[in-house]
């Protein structure tokens, strides 16, 4: 069976090609392009830089299979940088891995890899996807929680799951570079990635505003009443719960608790303040089960690091749904996504409003 | 990586239809536990990025490789034979271009050819006030790049337009000549198209303004008679591997008496005009290679004329939305360059490949993703076009059966992608 696998040049999904191809699968690997490689602005560090797409071939060529780079990246400026831009000028925190995976590798690239003869297109995510009795499709926790990221993947609809493989979701971390010492993969002591790819030196605020210079408008910093305690310089400087960087003097330390992008106003606060007990999810997508009629108990998670908090959801009109927390969370941050879980299982997720 | 692993598996089943896993002879290096015993069919359609080997080059290449190793600069026999070799290789390379093998300088391949013809005449000609470069939109990067770099240091620079053909028209470059026009340089033929240009007429056009005349023909020595006096051209660049030799070694013709000062500094090989100790085994191959290419050129040409319009009206024939890129008229016999109407050039080449057929598109960027091909830019195509073509380059090992697998297997693969892949977006 031909099955396509999206490789970074990174340990994880190396493994998951050199796995596949172990089993007898007919691998075809192949490595998108994101962003322009050729200006020397981008060289070094994260997701797919020259020597990621090096490393990927010579994962592939020491194993023995095809590997090729496509060039998306027209459909990347589309779709990912656009939406993350557009999310922090309008005040929000974007999630650009998830719409990463749901808009390009399970859509733009499966559609390639389909193509190719491939119907599945598998990656080195760390999550686990299964099918139930009647033919439903799970997405799952990694059998490693320290690096599941079922949180990332949400997104995916039946379809997309049906043709998703995650070869290394039943590993730890650390088995997998035993695996890929096993392989004789140069990449096996590879660091993981951290930042955003496209952004390696992780000055967000410098890239938004290259890519759309009107965001760098200046406004107030407001406490709880309205009063302006201080000046910034673009509210895309800013994410809901932020401590640092507010340039503000005062005796109890203060966290940015709304960002209100059409007055410009960024509004602090004590950290109490930070807590609810409630938010709404658009673009939700259900995954365990179908859109629920009743209120469902779930834990949800409101971003990568957070520890799932115990709560109900409740389906909403127009794709949205609601979270009630049994205890109140902080720093619920629009445009970051909510998962909702059953144990292991992924019910659905949304974007948070 | 010095480490040596035995990993060694037994082979274990079959993976797909096209491949098996198989055991390897002897100890396996590091790394490489799987071997996939190739049983898939190969076609290379690429031969205008390179070609295999002759079979007689490599013989003569392993011999000086094994006996005749030494420095041609050295007065004792080992340096005789050497120079002796290197001589040969000059007379044979000469003959193929109708040179005077004095005129003939090795390099390390149609680069550098290029850079020394341009950089080299720029240079010696700075003293003179000619600060203007001349050449079509349509050349190699090393043309390009190199005039890019001069522009960079106060060159003025001009690229001249193609039609629809890929054709430099006489009366462009005229248009573009000025006074202080130091060199013209445009390509006898295109890498991508195949297009000739009417190299004869430029080259009077430039030496009627007083500048001199570069011709990058990697695409056409050996493909085409090529004839240095009868193109009136003032310095021509050529690479061993396009014409089955080995990579790694060209020649530069240059005009008797033409003044080009040398890249590199050092020895006095090559009549001081490029040091550095010969690469003996490389010239050696590429004289042979030469030499045949020139014997065998008129029926290899006819052969390989008719294997190309067969391939040629076959797709036509049986794909839908397919069309010729370039002049059908005024070609190299070899290459033939198809648009497929809504599918990405990338995915099919790629599809090709897993097929088993080798062929190319536009120019491959550093990561080895494909850009949009801006010979086809230049030609007038809109960005669709530039992104949905494919070269398909043919050489000596390609035959009718090949052919014709082919031109059986594309429409299936042209179809299935345009059915899954969304039609990009026209601009």
């Amino acid at each position: 069976m031909r099955i396509v696998v999206a490789m970074s040049g990174g340990v994880d999904s190396s493994v998951a090609a050199a796995l596949l191809a172990e089993q007898g699968h007919d691998v075809v690997g192949l490595s998108m392009q994101l962003y322009d490689q050729r200006g020397g602005e981008q060289t070094w560090g994260s997701c797919c830089t020259l020597d990621d797409l090096h490393d990927a071939r010579r994962v592939a060529s020491v194993i023995g299979f095809p590997h090729y780079i496509v060039n998306f990246e027209r459909q990347f400026r589309e779709t990912v940088i656009s939406n993350f831009v557009q999310e922090y000028a309008s005040g929000r925190t974007p999630l650009p891995c998830a719409h990463c995976n749901s808009d390009l590798k399970f859509s733009t690239l499966l559609e390639r890899a389909r193509g190719l003869g491939a119907e599945y297109v598998a990656t080195g995510h760390y999550a686990r996807v299964e099918r139930d009795v009647n033919g439903r499709w799970l997405l799952k926790r990694s059998a490693d929680p320290e690096k599941d990221q079922s949180y990332f993947l949400f997104s995916l609809t039946q379809d997309q799951l049906a043709r998703a493989v995650f070869p290394i979701g039943t590993l730890a971390k650390s088995e997998v570079r035993t695996q890929a010492r096993r392989l004789g993969l140069s990449v096996a002591d590879k660091p993981d990635s951290q930042e955003i790819c496209f952004i390696p030196d992780g000055d967000y605020a410098m890239f938004i505003e290259r890519k759309e210079p009107s965001v760098a408008r200046a406004g107030a910093i407001v406490d709880e009443h309205g009063h302006q305690v201080g000046t910034h310089g673009g509210i895309h400087r800013f994410t809901i719960g932020q401590r640092k960087g507010l340039g503000i003097a005062s005796t109890i330390p203060l966290y940015v608790l709304r960002i209100d992008s059409d007055a410009g106003n960024v509004t602090v606060g004590p950290r109490s303040a930070l807590e609810r007990t409630r938010l709404v999810a658009s673009g939700v997508n259900w995954i365990g089960i179908d859109v629920p009629a009743a209120r469902v108990r779930v834990t949800a998670q409101i971003r990568h690091r957070h520890k799932p908090a115990a709560g109900v959801v409740c389906a909403l009109p127009d794709g949205r749904a609601e979270v009630t927390f049994d205890d109140p969370q902080a720093a619920i941050t629009p445009g970051q996504a909510v998962v909702f879980y059953d144990g292991d299982a992924v019910v659905g997720g949304g974007w948070i409003d | 990586m010095t480490e040596l692993v035995i990993l060694w598996r037994e082979p274990t089943e079959y993976i797909g239809r096209s491949k098996k896993l198989s055991r390897l002879p002897g100890p396996v290096i590091y790394g490489q536990m799987l071997r996939f015993e190739e049983t898939v069919q190969r076609t290379y359609l690429d031969h205008n990025a390179t070609t295999p080997l002759l079979p007689a080059v490599i013989d003569r290449m392993t011999a000086v490789l094994r006996e005749e190793f030494g420095n041609p600069s050295s007065v004792h026999h080992f340096g005789q034979q050497a120079k002796a070799a290197v001589d040969d290789a000059r007379s044979q390379v000469a003959d193929l271009i109708g040179a005077d093998p004095s005129e003939v300088l090795f390099t390390s391949g149609g680069t550098e050819g290029d850079n020394i013809a341009i950089r080299g005449a720029a240079e010696a000609l700075e003293a003179t006030g000619r600060k203007h470069l001349v050449a079509s939109a349509i050349e190699h990067e090393a043309v390009l790049n190199t005039l890019k770099a001069l522009a960079r240091r106060g060159w003025r620079t001009t690229l001249l337009p193609v039609d629809q053909s890929g054709i430099v028209s006489p009366a462009v470059l005229r248009e573009a000549l000025a006074d202080d026009t130091a060199l013209v340089s445009v390509m006898h033929a295109n890498n991508e198209i195949g297009t000739i240009q009417p190299v004869f007429e430029l080259a009077r056009l430039a030496h009627e303004r007083g500048a001199l005349f570069h011709t990058d023909a990697v695409q056409s020595a050996g493909k085409v008679p090529v004839d240095v006096k009868g193109l009136g051209v003032d310095m021509l660049a050529l690479s061993a591997h396009k014409f089955y030799g080995p990579k790694g070694v060209g020649a530069l013709w240059i005009r008797r008496g033409l003044r080009v000062l040398p890249l590199m500094t050092g020895g006095r090989q090559e009549r001081s005009r490029r040091a550095g100790t010969e690469n003996v085994p490389g010239i050696v191959g590429m004289g042979v290679a030469a030499a045949i290419a020139a014997a065998k050129m008129e029926g290899e040409g006819r052969r390989l004329a008719a294997l190309r319009d067969r391939l040629e009206t076959g797709i036509l024939r049986a794909v839908p939305g397919t069309a010729v890129n370039g002049s059908p008229d005024y070609r190299v016999a070899n290459t033939t360059n198809i648009s497929f109407d809504r599918v990405e050039a990338e995915s099919l080449l790629i599809a090709l490949d897993l097929e088993g057929v080798a062929v190319s598109t536009g120019s491959a960027c550093s990561s080895g993703t494909l850009e949009p091909s801006h010979v086809l830019k230049a030609m007038g195509f809109n960005a669709h076009r530039t992104q949905n073509s494919i070269r398909f380059s043919l050489g000596a090992g390609n035959t009718e059966t090949e052919i014709d697998r082919v031109i059986a297997v594309l429409p299936g693969i042209v179809e299935k992608l345009r059915s899954l892949t969304r039609a990009p977006a026209r601009a």
